[in-house]
């Protein structure tokens, strides 16, 4: 199989090694050992005061978390990364009703909108998803980051079909479920998006009608 | 000299904007932005007023006990302020902790001029003229006499280097709602958030060239900010709840990035977007 090749730094990209199987360590200085990571967290617990939405137990970290710290700037080994994938994989749900796609101008709003979740922000309010602070989807939006690759024509490079709406789907709602430790949020798992939400941004890749596949 | 230093700074952030704007967009809010450079410009940089006001705090009695910063150690002797910040965070024995200069200054109106903790910390990042901050202020003053002294954080000294060590850990701490860490956005060279370029902070280079540039004034808040403030506001976007001033996840992260910027001319305080 393909995958012994890969190496995964914990960043999220990924190296293709050049020589055949073997899983490879530790390329850059790694952050040390695990006494150090409770250190390192008994630390934070005393440096922060809750502020509005944000309270403390968002210094709670998951496995997914404490494993992606824990390898952090390092190779991140083959077991670890399937262990990571299978239990992201195993948290996403689809739509009761079935229901991938919605409407694409909603989804192109909740992708430019980067409000949300931080103590500044009303609570009240929608959150939204930000995708364009880390990639490039509709062309006429040239304000884009590049933290992950390039939408543009997603839905178009794929294919219309079943399978890349279930992709985009899983995707978008527990991005680690395909690389784990990915700089990408889990946007269905952690409750950033409603399904609904997720819904109108599936559309935003998916539909030949968005702007994402002109 | 110092001024001629800072101008530069200034003008090599404008250059930057301007190669941003041909190879990506002129949107409306990056050109109010270059005509705020402009003009911030043109009456060089405000930090300057910043100073001015620290310095004449840093040299007048204050306080319930009535005394000046003549006798607030930075780590060089009584009142040395030259080069001063240029070798913090260290350790310092009379408070039995690693230090940044913010929790420095505020220590030594604690137990020198006699405010409390409270009355000391009431102000920590101004806003506007109605509530200015008094250790915004010192600290313009302060860094500003290290322009061009060479970074040389003690990683030598054990406590700093446990503090450094940590500093590191917490760098790569992902948590929260987003999975962000100091990481996420600022572990990669040459990526950007929307149209904002994201220092590499984990190399090097990356961190030499954004530590060096704290405080900075910052044009779009018109108002001089402290590493603390960066630190804070990250934090923030990182979904993170508030990181406390003077914290020690805070000085772990200061030791950190200062230590990395070792063997870096000081350039700040800078003029920023
Ligand atoms: C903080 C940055 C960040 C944000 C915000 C973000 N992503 Fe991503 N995304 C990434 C990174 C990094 C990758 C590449 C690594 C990976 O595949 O997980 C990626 C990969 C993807 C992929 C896979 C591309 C492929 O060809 O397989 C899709 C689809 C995607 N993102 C959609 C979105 C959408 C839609 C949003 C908004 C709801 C979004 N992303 C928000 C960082 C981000
Ligand atoms: C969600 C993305 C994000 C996260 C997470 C983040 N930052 Fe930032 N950081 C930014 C952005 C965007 C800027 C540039 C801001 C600007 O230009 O106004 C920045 C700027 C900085 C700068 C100043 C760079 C310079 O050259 O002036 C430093 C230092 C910094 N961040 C440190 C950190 C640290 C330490 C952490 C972890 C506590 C962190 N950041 C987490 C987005 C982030």
């Amino acid at each position: 199989m393909q995958r012994r090749n890969i190496v995964r730094t914990a960043s999220g990209a990924l190296l293709i090694a050049a020589t055949a199987g073997g899983v490879l360590y530790g390329c850059a200085s790694a952050p040390a050992d695990r006494a150090d990571g409770q250190r390192a967290e008994a630390m934070l617990k005393s440096s922060f005061k809750a502020h509005g939405q944000a309270t403390l137990d968002r210094l709670d970290q998951d496995e997914t978390q404490r494993l992606c710290s824990e390898y952090a700037g390092r190779a991140l080994p083959q077991p670890v990364a399937e262990r990571i994938e299978k239990a992201n994989l195993a948290t996403i749900r689809f739509p009761a009703d079935g229901k991938l796609v919605g409407d694409w101008k909603s989804g192109e709003k909740i992708a430019q909108s980067g409000r949300g979740f931080q103590y500044s922000d009303d609570p009240t309010k929608p959150a939204g998803a930000n995708c364009y602070a880390c990639h490039q989807l509709s062309p006429q939006e040239l304000s884009y980051g590049t933290i992950g690759p390039s939408l543009y024509q997603f839905g178009k490079r794929r294919g219309f079909t079943d399978e890349t709406r279930r992709y985009a789907w899983q995707k978008i709602y527990n991005a680690q479920a395909f690389n784990a430790c990915s700089n990408m949020p889990r946007f269905g798992h952690r409750h950033i998006l409603t399904d609904a939400q997720i819904r109108d941004v599936v559309a935003l890749l998916v539909d030949p009608a968005s702007p994402v596949n002109r | 000299m110092p001024g001629m230093i800072r101008r530069i700074v200034a003008a090599s952030a404008v250059v930057c904007v301007f190669a941003g704007v041909v190879a990506d967009v002129f949107a409306q809010s990056t050109a109010d932005e270059i005509a705020k450079y402009r003009d911030a410009l043109q009456d060089g940089n405000p930090a300057e007023l910043w100073e001015a006001r620290g310095e004449e705090m840093w040299k007048t009695p204050r306080g319930p006990k009535h005394v000046a910063f003549a006798s607030c150690d930075l780590g060089q002797g009584a009142g040395v302020v030259k080069g001063a910040y240029a070798q913090l965070p260290r350790y310092f024995a009379d408070a039995g902790r690693v230090m940044d200069l913010e929790t420095r200054l505020v220590w030594c109106m604690v137990n020198q001029q006699g405010y409390t903790h409270a009355d000391a910390t009431k102000t920590v990042f101004g806003n506007g003229s109605a509530k200015r901050s008094d250790l915004e202020a010192l600290a313009a003053y302060v860094t500003s006499r290290s322009q061009g002294v060479k970074m040389n954080v003690p990683l030598d000294e054990p406590h700093v280097h446990d503090m450094y060590a940590l500093g590191e850990k917490m760098f790569y701490y992902r948590g929260g709602t987003h999975d962000f860490a100091c990481a996420t956005c600022h572990g990669d060279d040459g990526k950007r958030i929307r149209l904002q370029d994201l220092p590499n902070l984990t190399k090097v280079e990356g961190a030499q060239k954004a530590y060096t540039t704290w405080p900075a004034y910052r044009v779009s808040q018109g108002e001089l900010r402290t590493f603390q403030w960066r630190l804070n506001d990250c934090f923030r976007q990182q979904r993170f709840p508030e990181l406390v001033f003077g914290s020690d996840a805070s000085i772990a992260l200061t030791a950190y990035l200062a230590g990395r910027a070792n063997g870096a001319e000081y350039r700040g305080p800078a003029i920023k977007r």
